[in-house]
């Protein structure tokens, strides 16, 4: 799960459609699981997928032309239930960002706690990425953490976008919050005993 | 600043990491079967364990049948993640309410009702709509299970600190018009995203005079414009509904109503944003799309930018829309009032006979409430059935499932595509407008059985 992350080049998977809620991401009847592995068969399974479980062939994941680790999504992304499986879906199928204009708050954090990358750009990026993707559907971009910019390969756009230091540093580094607050196990405890 | 958010956020700031999220210190955690199994795994994997187990409350909800509870579920899928719960908590300690247990119901409804959710607290649960609980004045809020994990094992959570917005909404609302509708109203004006970063303080005359259950629907659906949670203010109402429910003596609670006044914003409150709505300008509402914002008065027109999955036809009014089925229940509306508020529309009538109704409480208590007041020989006596609690078709985790192109108007929170089952079709409306659907078969202004 801890994967480091510096610098991707990809080609993009583009799903141009706004409000994109978790419920769709990953279908209420697939968390049953106990365990965190597998749910990228079920990613987008009802948009993928028809009720007799037959590939719906114009449906993104299912057009061969498109393909890579980049999922390139219409605003507020991740939007509704706080499911993390939602990201466990978008990291098994082998994504390791997310470009949007926005993402709801909590699929955001559940993104980054699995070191998948949320990557904010303006409208006019996005616009932009999506004609590329139409025209050329090779065209790659370029996920640069370090320097905090995503380029688009096909027309030489560069963005920068903002990620809050800490994040980045797990990221870099593959480490995650746990790590973070069980170092922090002796002000927890201070804290508890001035409050009582 | 001065905000009831930040008074509550900064008395539970361990620290904050330099340009990064707050180390909150976490005072209830709420668990659920769909979302912490994981959450225990990894622990496990790390040889870690539950640092306060007694700050942890357990109940499976989502997975829960509606009906033989008393008899083990038969689906194993929907089995093996209660029963994992079950296990997890005995190993660590949680208190556990399990299935048939006297306080067992929807963890939203059971944590204020069981007298566990106070002002001034911080709450998570691994679930959206743990903003329910801001209704009593608390900061509570939705996490992932990777956050569910953290606060098993440290008691805190890494958050950024969220932006505040006010949002008043002042005068009387008007005859037939509810919290939901309320919280309908606003998703609609703000949109699904309009108040991502944010958490909403919601005051006003129209929010002061809702009872607690009202307030906890309105906070329910914060959620759904993109808040991280939204609270109330503590007052009297407040207190008043917390009395009965304290964990302690008199004179602690006095003691606790003492500091609880103390957490309503200061007059010198500064919110990063504020809105102010008038109650008069809102009717019963219902959606007529696939997400919570795409929202109309029952009066109106289906507007144009209605979609193909939801096969209504724009331009025409919605009321009149044929009903397949109707859902009274969930989070949001599974509280004993919504179930006064829906049978006072359904007495001296009969449900439709071509109306499938799934009347869910939302916990044991409520149930027992219901049958209580004379409730539910009411209602059955009026063609319907009341089911055992759980989320039941919210999401349709269970058995209670919406078949594929047929229509619900449903009391719960969100009409996303297959939601609540697939193919199936959600209106979201208030108890009193889906118990008017519900006698009548179409979608109908209660308004005119009030």
């Amino acid at each position: 799960m801890k994967q480091k992350f510096d610098k991707i080049t990809s080609r993009c998977v583009p799903l141009n459609i706004e409000n994109i809620d978790t419920d769709q991401i990953i279908p209420a009847r697939f968390l049953k699981a106990t365990s965190r592995e597998g749910f990228g068969k079920n990613l987008f399974a009802d948009w993928r997928r028809d009720a007799d479980g037959n590939d719906i062939p114009d449906f993104v994941l299912n057009d061969n032309r498109y393909c890579g680790v980049v999922l390139v999504a219409g605003d507020n992304f991740g939007c509704g239930s706080s499911r993390e499986h939602a990201a466990w879906a978008i990291a098994d199928y082998g994504f390791r960002a997310v470009v949007s204009t926005s993402f709801a708050d909590i699929h955001r954090n559940n993104e980054l706690n699995n070191f998948v990358l949320p990557v904010v750009v303006s409208p006019k990026f996005l616009e932009e990425l999506f004609k590329s993707i139409s025209d050329d559907n090779a065209t790659e971009v370029t996920i640069d953490l370090p320097s905090q910019t995503i380029t688009n390969l096909k027309t030489g756009s560069v963005e920068h976008f903002d990620i809050n230091p800490y994040k980045k540093l797990c990221l870099e580094n593959g480490l995650d919050d746990i790590d973070y607050l069980l170092s922090n196990l002796e002000k927890i405890k201070a804290y508890e005993n001035e409050k009582k | 600043m001065n905000t009831l958010i930040d008074k509550i956020w900064e008395s539970h700031t361990i620290e904050t990491i330099d340009g990064g999220p707050t180390q909150l210190y976490i005072d209830r955690h709420y668990c659920h079967e769909v979302t912490s199994p994981q959450a225990f795994e990894a622990l496990r994997q790390r040889g870690l364990n539950v640092l306060r187990p007694a700050q942890t409350t357990a109940m499976p909800d989502h997975n829960i049948p509606t009906h033989d509870q008393d008899k083990p579920i038969i689906d194993p899928s929907s089995r093996i993640p209660v029963e994992t719960l079950y296990n997890n908590a005995e190993q660590y300690g949680i208190e556990i309410y399990k299935i048939g247990d006297p306080r067992n119901g929807i963890i939203h409804v059971v944590g204020p009702e069981q007298g566990l959710t106070l002002p001034g607290m911080t709450i998570v649960c691994g679930d959206s709509h743990t903003s329910t609980h801001g209704a009593m004045g608390a900061v509570a809020f939705g996490i992932g299970t990777s956050e569910v994990e953290m606060v098993l094992a440290s008691q805190c959570i890494l958050q950024q600190r969220p932006k505040t917005m006010r949002i008043n909404v002042e005068g009387q609302l008007g005859k037939g018009v509810t919290a939901k509708d309320i919280a309908l109203y606003l998703i609609a004006q703000l949109g699904t995203a309009g108040a991502t970063g944010y958490f909403v303080e919601y005051a006003g005359e129209a929010i002061r005079n809702l009872s607690m259950e009202g307030r906890m629907t309105l906070c329910n659906m914060s959620i759904e414009m993109g808040a991280r949670g939204g609270l109330v203010a503590p007052d009297e109402t407040t207190f008043e509904y917390i009395r009965p429910r304290f964990k302690g003596s008199d004179a602690e609670f006095e003691a606790a109503v003492e500091k609880w006044r103390k957490l309503p914003s200061g007059p010198d409150a500064v919110f990063d944003k504020e809105l102010t709505f008038n109650a008069a300008d809102i009717e019963p509402r219902v959606t007529y799309g696939t997400n919570p914002g795409m929202g109309i008065a029952v009066t109106g027109n289906i507007p144009a930018d209605a979609t193909e999955y939801m096969k209504l036809p724009a331009g025409k009014p919605i009321a009149g829309t044929k009903v397949d089925y109707v859902f009274l229940g969930s989070c949001t509306n599974g509280r004993i009032e919504d179930f006064r508020a829906f049978a006072s529309i359904v007495e001296g009538r009969k449900k439709h006979p071509d109306v499938v109704a799934w009347l869910v409480p939302g916990s044991q208590q409520v149930a027992r409430q219901i049958e209580a007041e004379g409730i539910g020989d009411r209602l059955r006596a009026a063609g319907f059935e009341i089911r055992q609690p759980g989320c039941s078709a919210c999401l349709a985790m269970n058995d209670d499932k919406v078949p594929e192109g047929k229509l619900c108007v449903s009391t719960s929170n969100r009409n996303f595509e297959g939601r609540q089952g697939q193919g199936a079709r959600t209106v979201l409306a208030s108890p009193l407008t889906a118990a008017a659907a519900a006698v009548t078969g179409v979608i109908t202004d209660p308004r005119t059985f009030i």
